[in-house]
C-alpha cells in the first residue's frame, strides 16, 4: 500500500524537482553578469545592478510620460510623432476652460469635459459619503462580540475581488427592463421601470455599485482601527460609570480619527480616478449623465476619430492637480496617524 | 439612552443574554449576505437558463429546461408538451414546428401522422435542469480559451516579472549603504503619486513606439515595476539580520547568491502577499488593456466580456456563463488565500 501511494506521487514530485532544476540553471546564467560587474566593480557596486530593472521600467513608464505629457498638453494636432505637433502653448487648456457660463455646462466649448467634471464631483461625493458611513458601521457591527466574525468580514470584502466588469454585468443584469428587480416591483404592485435609461437613476445605481464594489476595503481598514484601540481604555471609562454614548463619542471616536482621514482621504483619491465598472455599466450615459473624467480622457485620446492626443493630455494635468493635493493631503493625514 | 446607544459601544456582551442591539447586529449582517452573494447567486442561477427562460417575465427562482424527444424520421430532438383541452385532450404530443397560434405535432408513438394543436390548448413539460449549453457554446462559438489563455497568461508573465524585478529593487534599496539611496527612494515614493490614468496619452505612446501595441507583452511590462511592491517587500527584507548577510559573504558567497538563496527565501511571506495582490491586480485590469489591446484575438477576458455585452448579436444566456467564468478563478483565490489578501490589501492600502 505504502509503496503504491509512493509510486503514484513520483511523477508529481518529479514535476516540481524538474521546474527547481530548471530555475536554479536560469538563475546560474543571471548569476554570471553579476559575478562579472562584481569582479570589476566591486561588490559595494551590485546594488546598481539589481536597482536597474525596476529603474529601467520605472523611467520608461513612469518619468519619460510624466514628462512627455506636458510636451502633448502643449501641443496640438492628431500626429503622434512629437516633430509633426505644432507648440500651441495654452490653447489646449483654454478649450478646455472655455466657457460663457461655467455652472452651465451646456454652454461651454467642450461641454462634455464639464459635464464629466461635475459628474465626478457629485460621484465623489455621493459615493464617498456613503461608502465611509456604510464601512464604519459595519466595521463597529463586526468590532462587537459577534460569532463568525471572520466569516462576515470575507463576505463585505469578496466584493473588492470581483473585476469591474464583473460587478457591472451583474448589476446590470438585475437593473434589466425584464430584470428581477423589476419582477420584485411588480410582484408588490409597483410599475417596472427602465432603471438604466434614466439619467438620475442612472447615475444612482452607478453610484450604489461602486460602494457595493469597494466597501469591504475601507470596513477592512476600519475594523483593524477600531480594534488597535486599547481595552484598557474602554475599562477605565467603565469604571467611571461613563454611559455607553458619552464612551463612543468621546474614547471611540477621537481615538478612530486619523484611521478616519487615511480612509478618507484613499476612497477621494479612489473615487476620482473611478472609471472602470461605471463604463462597464452604463458607458457614461444615457447621454452624458455618468461619463466620468477618466472616461473623458480615454474618449479623447483613444476611442474617438480624430485622436485629441493635446487635449487628452491636458484634461490629465488637470486630474493630475486634483490628485496631487489630495496625495499631499493623504501624506499629511498619514505623518499625523504615524505620530499618533 | 444608555441601552440605545450600546450597539454602538458595547464590544464585549457581559452576559449571555441577547438584547435587541445583538438581534439588530446579526440582522444587518444578514442583510449584508443577502446583498453580497444575492446578486452573485442569481447571476450563477441564470448562467444555466436557456435563452427562452431568460427571457421570460417574470423570471423564475430556478433554470428549467423543457424536456425533448427523439422521434422517428426527425433530426433534431422535439420539444414535449401535454394537451390540456381540445380535440387531442390528454396525449402527450412532441412539437414539429410552430406556425403562428398553430402548432404542428407529433405523437412520438405514431411518427408518421401530423397533428395541428392550437397554441393554448398546450403546456410545456419542464423540469429543473441546467442548460449547459450555455456554457459550451462559449468554447464552440466565441472563441474563449483564446481570451482565458490571453488573460492567464498576462497574470502569470506579468506576476513573476513584478515579483522578480521589485524583489531585486527592495533588496538593493534595503540591504546596502549608498550614495544616491534616499534619491533613489524618493523617487519610488514619487512613482506611488503617479497613478497610471493621469499619464496615459504618453504611456500609450511609448507602449506604440516600443512596438508593445496590440501585444500581450504591451499590457505587461509598463505595469511590471510597482512601487506598492517595491515597498512592501522593502519593509519586511528591513526586518532580516544584516549578521545572516555578513556570514554568507564570509563563506564568499557572491551578491546574486545572497539575494537568491538567503534573501528570497526568508521573505517568503510578503513575497506570497504581493504574488497575490499582482494576480487579482492583473486578472481584473481592465482600462489600461482596453487601450492597448484593440484587436479581438488579444482581447482578455474582461475586454472580451466589455466588448460582448455592447453587441446586439450577443445573447445574455452566454454572457453570463462568459461573467460567470471570468470570476471563477478570482473566487477560488479568494476562498483559499483571504486571511493573506486581507492583511496584505490592509498593509498596502490597495495599490
Amino acid at each position: 500500500m505504502a509503496s503504491r501511494g509512493a509510486m503514484r506521487t513520483f511523477p508529481c514530485r518529479l514535476k516540481v524537482m524538474l521546474m527547481l532544476q530548471i530555475l536554479t540553471q536560469l538563475m546560474k546564467i543571471v548569476e554570471v553578469p553579476f559575478a562579472l560587474w562584481q569582479r570589476y566593480f566591486g561588490a559595494s557596486r551590485v546594488v546598481w545592478l539589481f536597482l536597474l530593472p525596476n529603474m529601467l521600467l520605472f523611467g520608461t513608464f513612469a518619468f519619460v510620460p510624466i514628462f512627455l505629457n506636458f510636451v502633448y498638453a502643449f501641443t496640438s494636432g492628431d500626429q503622434i510623432l512629437l516633430a509633426d505637433r505644432p507648440y500651441t502653448g495654452w490653447s489646449n487648456f483654454e478649450t478646455l476652460s472655455r466657457c460663457d457660463n461655467y455652472l452651465d455646462p451646456n454652454s461651454c466649448d467642450r461641454d462634455i469635459f464639464w459635464r464629466a467634471l461635475w459628474n465626478t464631483s457629485w460621484f465623489v461625493t455621493l459615493q464617498v459619503g456613503f461608502m465611509v458611513g456604510f464601512s464604519l458601521l459595519t466595521a463597529i457591527i463586526l468590532n462587537r462580540d459577534i460569532r463568525a466574525r471572520g466569516f462576515f468580514r470575507s463576505v463585505f470584502f469578496f466584493p473588492v475581488m470581483l473585476s469591474p466588469v464583473v460587478v457591472a454585468l451583474i448589476w446590470k443584469w438585475i437593473l434589466l427592463r425584464n430584470g428581477l428587480l423589476n419582477a420584485a416591483l411588480e410582484g408588490m404592485g409597483f410599475e417596472s421601470f427602465n432603471w438604466l435609461l434614466d439619467r438620475q437613476w442612472a447615475f444612482g445605481w452607478s453610484v450604489f455599485l461602486s460602494v457595493w464594489a469597494h466597501m469591504g476595503f475601507y470596513t477592512l481598514i476600519l475594523l483593524a482601527g477600531l480594534q488597535a484601540i486599547p481595552r484598557d481604555v474602554y475599562e477605565a471609562a467603565l469604571m467611571d460609570r461613563a454611559s455607553a454614548w458619552r464612551t463612543f463619542r468621546r474614547i471611540t471616536l477621537p481615538l478612530l480619527a486619523p484611521t478616519m482621514l487615511v480612509v478618507l482621504v484613499l476612497a477621494v483619491i479612489k473615487g476620482v480616478q473611478t472609471f472602470d465598472e461605471v463604463y462597464a455599466f452604463t458607458g457614461g450615459g444615457p447621454g452624458s449623465a455618468t461619463t466620468l473624467i477618466i472616461q473623458y480622457i480615454y474618449e479623447t485620446g483613444f476611442a474617438g476619430a480624430p485622436r485629441l492626443f493635446g487635449l487628452a493630455a491636458a484634461a490629465s494635468i488637470v486630474l493630475a492637480l486634483v490628485l496631487v493635493v489630495l496625495t499631499a493631503v493623504q501624506f499629511w493625514a498619514n505623518r499625523r496617524n504615524v505620530d499618533g | 439612552m444608555a441601552n440605545a446607544t450600546s450597539f454602538f459601544t458595547r464590544t464585549r456582551s457581559k452576559s449571555g443574554r441577547w438584547d435587541w442591539t445583538d438581534y439588530a447586529s446579526y440582522g444587518y449582517l444578514l442583510l449584508g449576505v443577502l446583498v453580497v452573494f444575492g446578486p452573485v447567486i442569481w447571476l450563477l442561477l441564470s448562467s444555466f437558463k436557456t435563452e427562452a427562460e431568460i427571457q421570460r417575465f417574470p423570471p423564475r427562482f430556478l433554470p428549467y429546461v423543457q424536456q425533448t424527444v427523439m422521434v422517428d424520421g426527425y433530426d433534431e430532438p422535439l420539444a414535449v408538451y401535454d394537451i390540456v383541452s381540445g380535440e387531442f385532450e390528454g396525449r402527450r404530443l412532441a412539437q414539429i414546428r410552430r406556425v403562428g397560434l398553430i402548432s404542428q405535432m407529433v405523437d412520438p408513438d405514431e411518427p408518421g401522422e401530423r397533428l395541428k394543436v392550437d397554441i393554448d390548448d398546450r403546456q410545456a413539460i419542464e423540469s429543473v435542469g441546467l442548460a449547459t449549453e450555455n456554457y459550451t457554446e462559449l468554447f464552440e462559438q466565441f472563441s474563449f480559451l483564446k481570451y482565458f489563455w490571453n488573460s492567464a497568461f498576462i497574470t502569470v508573465v506579468a506576476t513573476a516579472i513584478t515579483l522578480l524585478v521589485n524583489s531585486m529593487a527592495a533588496f538593493g534599496l534595503s540591504k546596502y549603504q549608498f550614495k544616491g539611496r534616499n534619491v533613489m527612494l524618493i523617487i519610488v515614493v514619487g512613482s506611488l503619486m503617479i497613478p497610471q490614468t493621469v499619464v496615459l496619452v504618453p504611456l500609450f505612446i511609448v507602449t506604440k513606439e516600443l512596438g508593445m501595441l496590440n501585444s500581450l507583452w504591451g499590457v505587461i511590462i509598463p505595469g511590471a515595476a510597482t512601487p506598492t511592491g517595491v515597498f512592501l517587500l522593502r519593509q519586511y527584507m528591513l526586518t532580516i539580520p544584516d549578521e545572516i548577510l555578513d556570514a554568507a559573504r564570509m563563506d564568499k558567497a557572491s551578491e546574486w547568491k545572497i539575494f537568491w538563496r538567503i534573501i528570497l527565501p526568508l521573505s517568503a511571506p510578503a513575497i506570497a502577499v504581493l504574488a497575490i495582490l499582482s494576480v487579482i491586480w492583473r486578472w481584473n485590469d481592465f482600462l489600461w488593456p482596453l487601450i492597448v489591446l484593440s484587436e479581438n484575438q488579444n482581447f482578455t477576458l474582461q475586454i472580451a466580456l466589455n466588448s460582448f455585452q455592447g453587441e446586439m448579436t450577443t445573447k445574455w444566456s452566454n454572457l453570463l456563463a462568459m461573467t460567470v467564468l471570468t470570476l471563477l478563478p478570482i473566487t477560488f483565490v479568494f476562498m483559499f488565500l483571504q486571511k493573506y489578501i486581507a492583511t496584505g490589501i490592509a498593509s498596502t492600502g490597495g495599490k
